[in-house]
């Protein structure tokens, strides 16, 4: 970093040498008033100059610091500045579409002949971009000074140190102060100062920004070269600090990471809980029901394409319909046939799966279909430098939450959740009561079936939306409720995050592949031990599955 | 043991021995392995002898799909064997089937020799494109011939011993039981996809040149490896028809009956479950090796769930619960298969689809219980309103009469 910039200011050495003389000849003038110009003359003026009598006017520019002027040089350095050459409008230009500069009105040309760019060179660009720092520095929003501080780490040069003093005494906000405190740090480790940059390690100790550890990595390396082995072994202590912090940070992350896989797991299970858990069904179409949520997901963004953020909103609903219909039919047309003979149950149901994938890839088509993510789900929230949680992670962990609570009020609160229980209990007695125990059958089987559709409508979020997608999903459900216990929803949320947490925790120590073959291993020994799952259900009932 | 008894009865068949008290007892499994017998001789013999043109000649492309099917009726059998016969649904015999086959590939591999693209005398070529400069210690004896059919046994076999002996032995039977063996052949799939395994990663072993010496692109290796194919779906019929018309054969389908009432009378289940699931993986294992001489390939993709649930439906159709319903069923949806996959491959999975559900809904006891089912269904006075309940209820009462019927021809309790 440090050779980058002696490079840079040999090379600015040299530029300013052959600018001065003419620079001087033409502005004399123009310098004696300096103060005087304004931000339109600025620009009127860097039309006609050419590349080199652009340096003093940016100078001007850059001396005076209000919004307007900010938003001048950024455009300036971005290269968005234009003029029409009819009449000297200054244009900003974004992708296609110019307005004028100051009055922000848009404009329209006949031509891309009618424009012109007012270029800057990699020299200008330096001093336009310090210049900006410095303004950026000083700026009222605590959000615009803590971006530019930030900036300034990846470009310590870009500000001298009296400003960054200057800047130092004057902030206020701690989280500012923090980061301009590092890019001191920064600054000191560049000087030949021993003590300096001893306080330069200081500073930047145990700090997670990704520059500020390039840093300090350059600076061991150099100070070992250079036989300052004492500034070497503190850098190096510094570092292992910065280590041990980002091993946490990893740690805290895996543990998200876990908990959202085991997020999605319960969500793919929840339902697998019910048709499996509560009426012992096996239903290998089990992963078909969540790949129709999802390509619900998909059908109900086509229809409304500019409501991509209500999109989700509806889908839900719209998948729990369409996957339990779906369910019910098959309950209804093949799996009443089947009850007592789950293993038939589950090649019938293999069918099925089957032949829903071969209509998905029919109707849709093979590939996989893209399922946009509304803006409320994008993004991240960070903790630290280090560390940027995504914020769909998060809502899915808390939308499977909410999912699991909504079951299970239905299934202890409701009218139809006692019958559906009675009925899973004691079939004849609950017939006996008059219940119509086919009904609740059906009911029951479209409601697991629903609420794997809402998983699919979740999923579509995280994974690719394709035929397949459920094929994925079916043995990690069955593997999540079988290790909850059957017909325990607790069981099968403990089962879901633990699973789902011990295969992230894996993931980087074994590789995922491998985690994944840990994991099911796991469970295979572990059904030997506990055949009946974490939770099992205890007495006659658990002798029915 | 088994394979002892029935060598000698092979050799003896005049005298009464074994082998002759087996087939007289099964008409179907005579015709069977006669028809198998013929078919074993035939096509080899009509590939070989007549040119090409004439209309006795078979060609070496029909000759490998025939063949092709020949292995599947074999795995058919070993997955029948213990659906059938014990109740053990297995949905990861795949496996089985995949680690047979890999135990001849890595064979196969050892004998390209310094043929294969790098030239390298001792490692395949996927081991020196990956910078290996060893052969790893579990490749070792794969050059000899004998220990590649050891292994072709044995490793199918040692993996169900130990998967069997912990699910049985912890009374995981049942839905769970066929969840875990799907889990089993999932985790395989993922373990040998990778490239750090050994085994090829995603490409799998390919690029056989020759078997025992002899050039796997002759006709003549082809109807050799044919021929091989036939006979041992031949002994694999025998060896499950033995088993399960002995008394152990019995003391299975009681446990497929009733496990618990099996287990009072005082039978250890887990041994017996244990015993006929090692049997029917040796089975798969046997197939697996002879069916990758005849595609060329084997790759992790054999380990997919699909293709053990594939199984399953050949036995289904077929005829669950008996051995040559299991041949048949094979063979059909097999052709079935090559014919609507070249045909509509669109159609092929709504097909496959639909035949899970139908015959699980309307052929409990497959085509080979077709005939009998038809006949219950005009002559018992029920009519065709209880048709199909009174068929899945009946369906393990035929089965009891079939061996009773056995019984008496053996003239044993």
């Amino acid at each position: 970093m440090r050779a980058a910039f002696l490079r840079l200011s040999g090379r600015m050495q040299r530029l300013l040498s052959l600018l001065i003389f003419p620079a001087l000849l033409l502005f004399s003038a123009a310098a004696a008033q300096a103060n005087t110009l304004s931000l339109a003359e600025v620009g009127d003026a860097l039309i006609d100059a050419n590349l080199r009598q652009k340096a003093p006017l940016v100078e001007q520019l850059l001396s005076v610091e209000d919004d307007d002027t900010l938003r001048f040089a950024q455009t300036l350095l971005e290269g968005d500045l234009y003029y029409r050459k009819s009449d000297r409008l200054l244009l900003t230009k974004d992708d296609d579409d110019l307005q004028a500069f100051f009055t922000q009105e848009p404009v329209v040309i006949s031509s891309k002949r009618a424009i012109k760019k007012i270029s800057v060179n990699n020299r200008l660009r330096i001093q336009l971009r310090a210049g900006i720092a410095r303004m950026q520095i000083f700026a009222s929003s605590e959000a615009t000074r803590l971006t530019a501080a930030q900036s300034l780490l990846k470009s310590a040069d870009d500000i001298d140190t009296a400003t960054l003093k200057e800047a130092m005494a004057q902030e206020t906000s701690p989280k500012v102060s923090e980061v301009l405190a590092l890019v001191v740090g920064l600054k000191q480790l560049q000087s030949d100062n021993d003590n300096e940059r001893r306080m330069g390690v200081d500073a930047l100790s145990g700090s997670l920004y990704p520059e500020v550890r390039g840093a300090l990595s350059n600076f061991i390396r150099d100070s070992e070269a250079a036989g300052h082995t004492k500034e070497a072994a503190l850098a190096a202590e510094a570092m292992e600090k910065i280590e041990t912090r980002l091993k946490i940070n990893s740690v805290i992350e895996n543990l998200y990471f876990g908990l959202a896989l085991g997020a999605v797991l319960l969500l793919a299970a929840i339902g697998l809980a019910i048709t499996f858990g509560v009426m012992g069904v096996i239903n290998m179409a089990h992963g078909e029901m969540i790949m129709l949520g999802a390509y619900t997901t998909y059908v109900v963004q086509q229809l409304m394409p500019d409501h991509i953020g209500m999109s989700l909103v509806v889908a839900i609903p719209a998948a729990f319909v369409v996957s339990g219909l779906v369910g019910i039919a098959i309950e209804r047309g093949v799996i009443r046939h089947l009850y007592g003979r789950p293993l038939e149950t589950l090649l019938a149901t293999f069918g099925i799966s089957l032949i829903l994938q071969q209509a998905v890839r029919s109707i849709f088509s093979p590939l996989n279909r893209e399922v946009a993510t509304p803006e409320w789900m994008a993004g991240t929230f960070s903790i630290n430098p280090a560390l940027a949680l995504t914020y769909n992670r998060l809502y899915i962990i808390i939308f499977s939450l909410l999912v699991l609570a909504l079951l299970a009020l239905i299934l202890k609160r409701t009218l139809f959740g006692l019958q559906m229980r009675a009925v899973t209990m004691n079939r004849p007695m609950a017939s006996s009561m008059g219940i119509r125990t086919g009904w609740v059958d059906a009911l029951t089987f479209g409601l697991g079936s629903g609420i794997a559709g809402i998983a699919g409508v979740a999923l579509s979020q995280l994974t690719n939306v394709g035929p397949n997608m459920g094929q994925a999903y079916i043995i990690d459900s069955f593997m999540v409720v079988v290790f909850g216990g059957v017909g325990n929803l607790w069981g099968t949320l403990v089962g879901a995050m633990s699973l789902g947490v011990v295969n992230k925790i894996l993931e980087p120590w074994a590789g995922a592949v491998v985690a994944k073959i840990l994991v099911l291993v796991f469970i295979i020994l572990f059904i030997q031990k506990r055949p009946r799952g974490l939770f099992a259900l205890k007495g006659r009932a658990a002798e029915m599955g | 043991m088994t394979q002892d008894t029935l060598t000698k009865g092979v050799s003896l068949p005049v005298r009464g021995g074994p082998l002759t008290r087996l087939l007289m007892a099964d008409a179907a499994g005579r015709r069977l392995v006669m028809a198998l017998m013929a078919l074993s001789v035939v096509v080899p013999f009509c590939n070989l002898v007549f040119p090409e043109g004439s209309i006795f000649h078979v060609s070496t492309y029909t000759m490998t799909l025939l063949g092709k099917y020949l292995c599947y009726a074999l795995l058919a059998v070993a997955v029948d064997l213990i659906w059938g016969y014990c109740g053990i649904l297995s949905l990861g015999h795949g496996a089985f089937f995949a680690l047979g086959g890999y135990a001849m590939g890595m064979y196969l591999m050892r004998q390209i020799g310094d043929r294969g693209v790098y030239a390298n005398p001792e490692l395949p070529d996927f081991m020196v494109f990956l910078n290996w400069t060893e052969l790893p210690w579990y490749w070792m004896g794969f050059d000899q011939f004998w220990f590649a059919m050891v292994m072709v046994l044995a490793a199918p076999g040692i993996l169900a011993f130990v998967f069997g002996a912990l699910a049985f032995r912890s009374r995981v039977t049942g839905v769970y039981l066929s969840i875990i063996t799907q889990a089993l052949t999932y985790a395989l799939l993922l373990a040998f996809f990778r490239n750090d395994m050994g085994f090829g990663g995603n490409n799998g072993l390919t690029d056989f040149k020759d078997i025992l010496g002899f050039d796997l692109q002759q006709d003549s290796t082809r109807a050799a490896l044919f021929f091989a194919s036939g006979i041992a779906l031949i002994l694999g019929y025998l060896i499950s028809r033995w088993i399960v018309t002995s008394k152990l054969g019995r003391v299975l389908v009681a446990i497929r009956d009733s496990e618990a009432r099996a287990r009072f009378l005082g039978y250890r289940v887990e041994w017996y479950q244990l015993f006929v699931f090692v049997v029917s993986a040796m089975l798969a294992g046997v197939a697996g090796a002879l069916y990758v001489p005849q595609v060329g390939i084997i790759n992790p993709g054999e380990f997919a769930p699909i293709n053990s649930i594939e199984i399953i439906i050949w036995v289904a159709v077929g005829g669950r619960g008996s051995l040559y319903g299991a041949v048949i069923g094979a063979v059909l949806v097999n052709y079935a298969k090559t014919y609507f996959t070249g045909a509509f491959a669109e159609l092929w999975l709504f097909m496959l689809g639909g035949l899970f559900v139908l015959t699980t809904l309307y052929l409990p006891k497959g085509v080979v219980g077709l005939w009998a089912q038809m006949k219950e269904k005009f002559v018992t006075p029920g009519g065709p309103g209880s048709s199909s309940d009174s068929i899945s209820q009946n369906q393990d009462k035929r089965q009891d009469d079939n061996d009773t019927g056995t019984n008496k021809a053996e003239g044993s309790v």
